[in-house]
């Protein structure tokens, strides 16, 4: 016969919850919550009684009123008649952009440094030892401030780009002028077919893949991967072509004016002239070059129609009214002519169509090339003005994120042991193939996890930004908006949301890829 | 038998050794195979080489072709011109030797020097028995002393604040070693708390200044706004470190452990500090901090500055412990238990003992990480170095001054950062002791 034994009945005594460890941990629990609400809620009471002192309770309201500072760099449009709130929110879109450029340059540049400080060079690999260590024991402020000190110092000013024999030219054919005050690069700007370029572009690139991954299956079937590169090629011409040629019907009958700044550019009209097309010339009597541009059009059997005029300014008086739709003038003032006529016909929206260079490319993707102006003090016009201050910080952030990504990816390479590369050369692969189909995918694997948190870490050293002037989020909402309001609670209290959730969604996005990319095991 | 050695075609006695052929051996073998092993290798040697020329021959004639008595950047443009003709373009040494001493205490009243100098030796064998283990243990003794000493030899005044301070520590360890004989481990570690904080709040005012009017003993104070320089970054670097540690183990037991609420707080806090910025926490320091206090309150910017860089860097000592506490084998904590040990008692002699020494190389570059983002103080204008550059800038004399500044603050950064990262490397040779 057996009997049930409960345990003893006791009642609960108080001091179960400290020497019971079914209890315990409770207590503990309870206890650490009560000290923490009653420290948070310490310092919401001090903080809401200083603030009632000072007059300036919480509140958001600010946010809506004028900023009245300007953004010299931004992507979305901001005057200072805009709100504080629009100001934040360019701040964060050059906080994404100057990011986003960093952790892409920093990719390629580490990558590539990695991979070479295990070079079997003996120069190569202690170059970059040098370049690595260098980076890495700097503070990265002082880097922005050197690269930003180089923009500065080192660069020509505009004015050495003037003259007869200027000391600074623009490079890659004379599109890009490196000044002391920014870069100035190219400005693509597109009008309805340029858009049409853009989907053959993509159609084109999807087309690539598709036969890719059509060649890759064939290679699993049978194994040989055909040959694709006629393929390839066809499908990335054909919806160019296409589109060019749409577009070209489309453009025939429009009005086209055309300024032609030389010889080459008479000829090229005049192959390009249609038979039914009919030109209005405006000659200016006395000027060789417009008298040899005319002789040219009618040898090549152009219909022209020509309009004398005794002054250079009289025809371009008239080219500008649309009386006549070709005009030649000398090389030197096309530009003047063309900013002029810019402004008296095509108002704001500020493209050039109306040179032959435009008609050769069928006229719809325009390329607006920074140039120096004539008059007065000398600067650059037109194109996309980007200013020292995001080169500094985008350069500095890079090359100091690069170093550190180097070693990641150094140690990643490592990581992979050395039977995988001998087994692939025995296989008879190249050491170049090796490491692209062998040990990087591998490789991958280790590398991924810190580097994610080297993009965390260029992005939350890009709020140093405001060392140089540029207008991130801290710059904006945390730098002038700040000082202006005397908002020092609520600003910081965003300013820190915003960073919080980039990092939060950096570092979602890239544990989303790592979880693909891992390895997968059953 | 002997046949074969006697016919006259086979030698009868060995050829000495011939030297190796030219291309095999020394410095041109060395060449061979690691610079010149194949044509593409041999190309980008020549490309390096050509780059390497291309940097030296601007870099070198300007840090040697350069002025050091000067005093101001006119004159050492013109001893430049004088001494190495028209053209040349070097550097002005001439401003790191005038303002060295500035770039290193900022604004410290100079007679007053051997304080700092003081303290730096202080802490220099304060952190000998915690880097070299050979030393005598009863050093530590004076390791755990330092902190307030250094800050008494610094920031200077009476000598009985730090006393206090120190009192209450001790009585606060008098209180967990004697009482839990009467009152239990528990009451024990609560009354450990409780002693401290209110001899520090009721007690130790009024008896620092009753102690004060009996024997004035003091340095003269300083004020934080004479603080700058390498001083200043040294400075907010150790103490920051240093505080952070505790206070990051205690954030990552906090984040392992089973209690849901504590490790709620622990992982929200940890998070929250490393997702946004240094720069913010620093504007909250220099904004914000006071508003969070009893109205009336103000306290001084460097200790504000340190209380935020504290709290930064034990976000990141909780993840670089964390990881220590993962990495060890499961069995040391069970062991720990099977012995009978309770969790602090585990913790503290089996599971941080180890844990720590694991994560000693990724402390060590926290620090210089931290150490490295000291020069963001000059954003909320402190003289940190680069803070100083901008205000020697300001001088007329050396108005326009910017790589000589620029590359003595990178190359003392890079000393200070370089051998803490090589001596990261050692511990982690000498600290491994598997197989």
């Amino acid at each position: 016969m057996s009997t049930l034994s409960d345990p003893p009945k006791e009642g609960f005594k108080i001091s179960q919850l400290i020497y019971d460890t079914r209890y315990r941990s409770m207590t503990i629990q309870v206890i650490a919550l009560i000290l923490f609400l009653l420290a948070v809620g310490w310092l919401a009471t001090n903080a809401a009684r200083n603030l009632a002192e000072l007059g300036k309770p919480l509140g958001f309201g600010f946010l809506a009123e004028r900023a009245g500072y300007d953004i010299n760099q931004k992507l979305i449009e901001y005057n200072s008649d805009s709100s504080h709130i629009r100001a934040a929110f360019a701040g964060v879109l050059n906080t994404l952009l100057v990011a986003f450029l960093g952790c892409l340059t920093a990719t390629v540049v580490g990558v590539l440094i990695g991979v070479l400080r295990l070079s079997k060079n003996w120069l190569i690999s202690k170059m970059m030892t040098i370049y690595i260590e260098g980076f890495r024991n700097v503070p990265v402020l002082l880097w922005i401030l050197v690269v930003f000190g180089i923009m500065i110092e080192v660069t020509p000013p505009p004015k050495a780009f003037k003259g007869e024999n200027p000391e600074a030219a623009m490079t890659l054919f004379d599109s890009v002028a490196i000044t002391n005050q920014g870069v100035f690069i190219p400005r693509l700007s597109f009008t309805e077919f340029g858009w049409g370029y853009i989907i053959a572009l993509l159609i084109a690139i999807f087309g690539i893949r598709w036969i890719t991954k059509k060649a890759k299956a064939k290679q699993i079937e049978t194994g040989i991967y055909p040959h694709t590169f006629l393929y390839k090629l066809a499908a990335f011409m054909v919806p160019l072509l296409a589109c060019y040629f749409i577009s070209n019907v489309f453009t025939k009958n429009q009005d086209r004016d055309f300024l032609v700044r030389s010889s080459g550019q008479i000829t090229t009209l005049a192959d390009m002239a249609s038979a039914d097309e009919r030109f209005d010339y405006c000659l200016v009597g006395g000027n060789a070059g417009s008298l040899k541009g005319l002789s040219v059009l009618e040898e090549a059997g152009v219909t022209v129609r020509r309009k004398k005029f005794v002054t250079e300014k009289g025809a371009l008086s008239d080219f500008s009214k649309e009386k006549c739709n070709v005009i030649s003038v000398r090389e030197s003032e096309a530009d003047e002519i063309m900013a002029q006529s810019r402004l008296d016909k095509l108002g704001t929206d500020g493209t050039i169509s109306r040179t032959v260079a435009d008609f050769t490319t069928g006229n719809n993707i325009q390329v607006d090339t920074p140039e120096l102006t004539k008059k007065g003090i000398p600067r650059f016009e037109g194109g996309t003005h980007i200013r020292n201050s995001l080169i500094a910080l985008w350069f500095a952030l890079s090359l100091y994120t690069a170093a550190f990504i180097a070693e990641t990816v150094r140690s990643g390479i490592q990581a992979i042991s050395k039977g995988q590369t001998e087994a692939a050369a025995a296989l008879g692969l190249r050491s170049g193939r090796i490491m692209s189909l062998v040990v990087l995918p591998q490789a991958l694997r280790v590398i991924i996890p810190p580097m994610i948190s080297q993009y965390l870490n260029l992005t939350k050293n890009s709020s140093l930004a405001i060392a140089v002037g540029y207008m991130d989020i801290t710059g904006t909402l945390g730098g002038i908006t700040l000082n202006q309001t005397g908002r020092e609670m609520e600003c910081l209290i965003i300013l820190m949301a915003i960073y919080l959730v980039i990092s939060l969604t950096i570092s979602g996005i890239m544990n989303w890829y790592n979880e693909r990319v891992k390895l997968k095991e059953r | 038998m002997t046949n074969s050695s006697n016919a006259s075609y086979v030698r009868t006695e060995m050829l000495g050794e011939k030297p190796a052929p030219v291309g095999q051996t020394g410095i041109i073998r060395w060449f061979r195979e690691n610079l010149f092993s194949s044509i593409p290798n041999a190309i980008m040697s020549l490309v390096a080489l050509w780059m390497i020329y291309l940097v030296l021959s601007h870099v070198l004639p300007w840090i040697f072709q350069s002025s050091w008595n000067a005093n101001s950047l006119k004159e050492c443009r013109a001893a430049i011109k004088e001494a190495y003709g028209e053209g040349t373009h070097g550097a002005c040494w001439a401003v790191i030797r005038e303002r060295f001493l500035q770039l290193i205490y900022g604004f410290y009243p100079s007679e007053l020097y051997w304080r700092p100098n003081l303290a730096f030796i202080g802490m220099l064998v304060a952190l000998a028995p915690i880097l070299f283990n050979k030393l005598p243990r009863k050093m530590l003794g004076f390791t755990a002393l330092y902190p307030f000493l250094a800050f008494w030899l610094l920031w200077g005044g009476s000598v009985w604040l730090p006393f206090m301070i120190i009192t209450g520590f001790v009585l606060g360890y008098v209180a967990f070693t004697m009482l839990p004989h009467y009152i239990g481990t528990l009451g024990a570690t609560i009354a450990a708390f409780l002693v401290p904080v209110l001899f520090w709040l009721l007690l130790a005012g009024p008896f620092a200044s009753g102690m004060q009017s009996i024997a004035d003993v003091g340095l003269e104070p300083v004020e934080s706004a004479k603080f700058g320089g390498f001083m200043l970054s040294i400075l907010i670097g150790i103490t920051g470190i240093v505080m952070s540690l505790p206070i990051g183990i205690l954030l990552a037991l906090g984040r392992q452990s089973d209690l849901l609420i504590v490790k709620a707080i622990c992982v929200g806090f940890i998070e929250f500090i490393r997702g946004v910025p240094l720069i913010t926490l620093l504007f909250v320091a220099s904004t914000l901090l006071n508003y969070f206090m009893p109205p009336g309150t103000t306290f001084d910017i460097i200790l504000r500055v340190i209380i935020m860089v504290t709290l930064f860097a034990s976000a990141y000592m909780a993840e670089v412990i964390r990881g220590g506490l993962a990495a060890l084998p499961k069995g040391q904590y069970e062991g720990a238990d099977s012995l009978g040990l309770d969790f602090w008692q585990s913790t503290r002699l089996i599971i941080m003992p180890q844990a720590l020494k694991i994560s000693i190389p990724s402390i060590v570059s926290t620090f210089i990480g931290l150490f490295k983002d000291t020069v963001l103080v000059s954003i909320i204008g402190l003289l940190d170095p680069i803070g100083l550059s901008t205000n020697i800038r300001a001088d007329a004399a050396w108005n326009g001054i910017i790589w000589e500044l620029y590359g003595f603050i990178a190359l003392v950064f890079f000393i200070f950062c370089f051998s803490m990262s090589r001596y990261s490397m050692y511990l982690e040779r000498k600290l491994q002791t598997s197989h």
